[in-house]
């Protein structure tokens, strides 16, 4: 008979490994911010994003001065790469929210090395997510017309519009987002200004850190606070990509209009986010030596839920077929039936459900789940696919309009691509910044996770409970 | 006492010592007491006899009052001031307000429970006396303190001194004002 300790064990794996304490966490982590000299390999790798960003830079230059004719929308693809691009980020972006506020509320406490990352990724994605709509109408200095303030014209905004819902859930969600990180970040902050030795270093962490001084009454609210922040967070996180799926599935177009549509795109939205996760934090572990702290359990639990979220989006796939047929409308038929063989962009679909799909389904297999090569691999295809996935929902659905006459074609332009190619440099060039000024995981919490930061007294435990993560 | 003291701060090594520490300080009737942590620790808000924080009544103030903003813009903006029909719907087209009230109800309390919570702890506040403690600057890292203020009503240099002492810790140290 095994004894109760593995069996322990074997349910709930270490979320720290090797013999560390609470100097030696906090040491490993701020050293790369405070101590550690830039290694090489940082200045190759920011500069090369760096480079991209001049790619955006020049590309937004050029769309001010000539205006939305650079991109290859046309009639009747009116959205086309701008709109893709936007919900591909968007949906990149909650992978951070989940880790973050839903992970906490069900006391996932291996959610806590990954968490800060994730949630800087959320940020950064929002951000390149963000410059799409604003900059696609050609006119971004008008793009404060947005918000509803009494001006001039005399005009207000049409709330009734899923643009519109849009505009409030994406900014709400920026918002939060950036106030649950920057929560997340001022115990750590105070960390790092108490021990930089750098005076100008220690007053900018000061300034940063608020006076933060880790006193009683503070962690009380401040738990408090963060568990708000989550809960709050939760609903959010769920709503901005169903109003984004309701840009689609309020209009009357075949292949847009369907209910299954927001917990599909939140579904996919998780998906992608956790590829997107995976795809920065195994080489992160890797060049910054962290696989005691973001270890082999984390990576496979977070193949789990891609497998998981993944399956919910071809069930997505499947009821949009089903529903296509069980509709009978012919213009419904019509568009499944274009969109899998007939028409012009059938080898889209065809390689969605290949990225989406097929690849996922290595991960039943504990060799391909547990190796980081692997899922890594998969988690670069699921992102194309992701991208894939908008393609085919937007393009397929806008070439083929209900009149033959208006039935068109669409082809990107350098532009559609440079612009893309360009928030990947600058979400990057983002990335880069943030693991070199700001602690990479967030250290307080990883302290509750050893197994000394929980108060040892007889009897006194069992009665009221160990101490854990926050959130407990 | 020639010198302003703020009180008297101790040092402790592990959490099972100061959470024991600090029950016996609330015990022994002090009441101006603080425990300073490199990360929270559940015990100590019953062993210091923290008060709940109002904050959650704070949040959801903050909840309503987006709501109410929310819907009251909306309403505000379709029904009296510019009143427009789009796409055949009523001017009160109330569950298509619901996405943007939601959100505001959201970002509101969001802000409330940041700011709220920072109001409460008295943050941003640069200076405070126990960083005058040279060693204090663990309390981020590794090491934990208990502070009893001079203000207590039961506070006498010695006494609580000699107390202090009797509790264990590493190191009991003064904190100039």
């Amino acid at each position: 008979m095994r004894d109760v300790q593995e069996i322990r064990d074997e349910i709930y794996p270490p979320m720290v490994e090797g013999s560390h304490d609470y100097a030696s966490v906090t040491d490993k982590i701020s050293d790369y911010t405070l101590k550690k000299r830039t290694p090489f390999g940082w200045f190759v790798g920011f500069g090369i994003a760096f480079l991209i960003v001049q790619i955006l830079m020049f590309t937004v230059l050029y769309l001010l001065i000539t205006g939305v004719g650079i991109f290859g929308n046309n009639q009747p693809i009116g959205w086309a790469f701008p709109i893709i691009n936007f919900v591909w980020w968007i949906g990149i972006g909650h992978a951070g929210t989940l880790i973050s506020a839903i992970l906490l509320l069900l006391n996932q406490k291996w959610r806590t090395s990954i968490n800060r990352f994730a949630e800087a990724m959320t940020l950064f994605a929002v951000a390149c997510a963000g410059m799409f709509p604003v900059l696609h109408t050609g006119r971004p200095w008008l793009a404060f017309w947005m918000l509803p303030y009494p001006n001039t014209m005399g005009m207000w905004q049409n709330f009734r519009s899923p643009l519109m819902w849009d505009v409030f859930a994406v900014s709400t969600y920026a918002t939060v987002s950036l106030l649950f990180w920057y929560v997340g970040l001022i115990p750590d902050i105070a960390t790092l200004r108490d021990r930089a030795k750098n005076p100008y270093f220690k007053f900018i962490y000061g300034c940063l850190a608020w006076g933060w001084r880790g006193s009683a009454r503070h962690w009380h609210r401040y738990e408090l606070a963060y568990l708000l922040l989550a809960g709050l967070s939760t609903p959010l996180v769920l709503s901005v990509h169903s109003i984004v799926s309701f840009d689609f599935s309020v209009a009357q177009l075949p292949g847009w209009h369907a209910t299954i549509f927001p917990p599909y795109f939140v579904a996919g939205a998780i998906f992608a986010g956790f590829a997107m996760v995976l795809i920065l934090c195994i080489p992160l572990r890797v060049w910054y030596n962290m696989k005691d702290l973001i270890t082999d359990t984390h990576l496979v639990y977070m193949g789990k839920i891609m497998l998981a979220t993944g399956l919910i989006v071809c069930y997505g796939y499947a009821a949009e077929a089903f529903f296509a047929w069980y509709s009978a409308t012919d213009f419904e038929v019509y568009m499944m039936y274009n969109r899998m063989w007939g028409g012009p962009y059938w080898w889209s679909y065809w390689l969605l459900i290949l990225c989406n799909g097929i690849s996922i389904q290595f991960l039943w297999f504990k060799r391909f789940r547990e190796s980081a090569f692997w899922l890594f691999i998969i988690s670069i295809v699921v992102s194309i696919g992701m991208w894939l996935e908008r393609f085919v929902i937007i393009v397929t659905s806008l070439h083929r309009d209900f009149l033959p006459s208006s039935w068109g074609m669409f082809a990107p332009t350098i532009f559609d691509f440079s612009m893309f190619l360009g928030t990947i440099g600058f979400f990057v060039a983002l990335i880069f910044l943030f693991v070199r000024m700001l602690p990479v995981i967030s250290i307080f919490e990883v302290r509750t996770l050893l197994p000394e930061a929980e108060v040892k007294r007889h009897g006194y435990d069992h009665e009221h409970g160990g101490t854990g993560s926050i959130g407990d | 006492m020639d010198k302003q003291i703020y009180g008297l701060l101790a040092e402790f090594d592990t959490t099972t010592e100061i959470v024991v520490a600090a029950e016996k300080v609330r015990d022994a009737g002090y009441t101006k007491t603080d425990a300073f942590s490199p990360f929270p620790i559940h015990e100590m808000d019953e062993a210091l006899g923290i008060k709940r924080t109002i904050l959650p009544y704070l949040v959801f103030g903050g909840g309503i009052t987006g709501l109410l903003v929310g819907l009251g813009l909306q309403i505000y903006t379709h029904v009296i001031e510019y009143p427009i029909i789009v796409g055949g719907r009523p001017h009160l087209s109330l569950p298509a307000f619901v996405p943007p009230a939601y959100e505001m109800t959201i970002l509101l309390a969001a802000f409330t429970a940041v700011l709220g919570m920072l109001f409460l702890n008295g943050l941003p506040k640069p200076y405070h006396p126990v960083f005058n403690v040279p060693r204090f600057s663990l309390a981020s890292r590794e090491k934990f303190f208990l502070l009893i203020q001079s203000e207590d009503p039961q506070f006498d240099y010695g006494e609580t001194k000699e107390f202090m002492e009797s509790l264990k810790p590493q190191e009991v140290f003064i904190v100039d004002e």
